[in-house]
């Protein structure tokens, strides 16, 4: 269970959204929400598929550009142009180096080995001196249980392998907070476990995160907030107990007996 | 058994490839050289404008797109042997102009620097597609994942979107290679002495038509198998981290 301690409201705010809209060319997938994540928050976002889950997490770094609202990272709102695109590209570069994004389909970069893809954005972009990226790669990899995998290629190792790299090459960034997009989704579900124990053990040592998941039990046990959108709004949200275990929405309810 | 007759042709046919005169061997190296030279070069022009031109034509404002269209597709519609003639009379013939009415001297473009930019800019227009091909075959997300950590968009193309579109982009640019170092015997046309046009001076000038021509062949063939054997061993390098997909 996380430690209570991480969810008080007088730790400092990670990541808060606010009237957040997008819409993708005349559908509205998100039509303003709001959250606020502290640092030590585990923020778990529920919903079915097309209730803007991916959208809402897409557009806390940008990868979508939202199309109202606004994002603050570390108490910093980046800064957007009228059309809500990014005004300032250094500015959303260093918001970008804070936040480790862990995807769906892992990304991992298949011309470099494992190790390579750790290091690349801190020896490459943060300058961080190569010897030191490279100690503290060995010690994310052994972490997640790929020590002896930092020579292999990606394409040579399992989902759930290239899974827990992904993650590893986000921390490696030493980033504020992370972002997880439904990391188990693309996983057989022999694999899944591995993976989650490497979120659970983030989330046991007070790491901010914002994990998209289908995965209900799992953001039962280690979220300190749920929220659950459904066609872009947030229909109902709060702690995991009371939102699982009371379910005050009769679409709530009808999602988690769908979802089991 | 070689008859009398034909020990004479072949001791002949080495006396006219020797190196020193009266062989033609020499002018035939030279012209080979040239040659090579006129590719290399025209192929790095090429690739310079092929790269701009890919990422101009994928990430570029809407001007940069309009005009790179019209380079593509004007260079890739004119015959190779048009636009040389176009770019080697024309061209020199507007510059001295314009010097001459500044006052200034007449130049006599070499031909050499005229070889390597009129088919650069021919090789330009064919890599661009080429090249944009490999960039749009990279997986989006592993773009996305460089841009959601923050990568700034130079080191970006230079770390992940150049590296993984190599291996895709290499039969194509191994294809313009081997076109770059054939076009080269168009330069011919311009008097320029290449190997083509070498070759055609050592026949007209002995008869030995059946010497020079097959030996000229053996020397494009010569260029041809030494890029396609380091053609192959870059292409295993760009695709270093790929399953095969023979599944081996």
């Amino acid at each position: 269970m996380p430690n209570p301690d991480h969810t008080g409201a007088t730790a400092p705010i990670a990541i808060k959204v606010s009237g957040l809209r997008k819409s993708f060319g005349s559908h509205e997938v998100l039509k303003g929400v709001s959250m606020t994540a502290r640092q030590g928050d585990v923020v778990a976002i529920i919903g079915g598929s097309g209730s803007g889950k991916s959208t809402m997490l897409r557009c806390i770094n940008f990868l979508e550009t939202p199309s109202a609202g606004t994002i603050e990272v570390a108490g910093q709102a980046i800064a957007m142009k009228a059309d809500g695109s990014p005004k300032d590209k250094k500015q959303l570069e260093q918001a970008r180096q804070s936040l480790g994004m862990v995807f769906q389909n892992f990304n991992l970069w298949t011309h470099m080995t494992v190790l390579e893809n750790l290091i690349e954005v801190p020896v490459h972009v943060l300058k961080t001196p190569k010897a030191e990226a490279i100690t503290r790669a060995r010690a994310l990899l052994a972490r997640v249980g790929l020590a002896e995998k930092e020579a292999a290629y990606p394409a040579f190792l399992s989902g759930g392998q290239q899974q827990r790299a992904a993650i590893a090459r986000a921390l490696c960034m030493n980033p504020k907070a992370m972002l997880f997009d439904e990391p188990t989704s693309a996983l057989d579900p022999e694999l899944v476990g591995e993976v989650l124990q490497v979120i659970k053990g983030l989330a046991d040592e007070g790491r901010t995160m914002i994990l998209v998941t289908h995965e209900m039990r799992f953001a039962r046990e280690v979220a300190s907030h749920v929220i659950y959108l459904h066609n872009g709004v947030i229909q109902e949200e709060g702690p995991p107990e009371a939102l699982f275990g009371a379910p005050k929405s009769d679409r709530l309810k009808q999602f988690l007996k769908t979802v089991g | 058994m070689m008859s009398g007759v034909e020990a004479i042709a072949a001791a002949s046919a080495l006396d006219l490839l020797a190196l020193s005169p009266p062989g033609w061997g020499a002018t035939l190296l030279a012209g080979l050289g040239n040659s090579v030279i006129i590719a290399l070069g025209a192929y790095g022009l090429g690739f310079a404008i092929g790269l701009c031109g890919a990422f101009g034509k994928l990430y570029g404002g809407p001007i940069t797109k309009d005009l790179l269209a019209v380079y593509t597709t004007i260079v890739r519609a004119v015959p190779e042997l048009v636009l040389i003639l176009i770019l080697f009379y024309a061209f020199t013939g507007l510059l001295n102009q314009a010097l001459l009415s500044w006052g200034m001297e007449r130049v006599q473009i070499s031909p050499i620097i005229t070889g390597i930019v009129v088919l650069g800019v021919v090789q330009g227009a064919y890599q661009t597609e080429v090249l944009r091909g490999g960039i749009l075959a990279v997986p989006a997300g592993q773009i996305e994942a460089a841009r959601a950590m923050g990568m700034p968009s130079v080191t970006l193309a230079r770390r992940i979107t150049i590296p993984l579109m190599t291996a895709n982009a290499l039969p194509g640019m191994a294809n313009l290679w081997l076109n770059a170092t054939k076009d080269t015997a168009l330069l011919a046309v311009i008097g320029f002495s290449e190997l083509t046009k070498a070759t055609y001076q050592a026949s007209a000038t002995t008869k030995a038509f059946f010497v020079f021509y097959p030996a000229a062949m053996a020397l494009y063939l010569g260029i041809s198998l030494t890029s396609t054997f380091l053609i192959g061993r870059l292409e295993k390098w760009a695709r270093r981290g790929q399953r095969d997909v023979r599944g081996q």
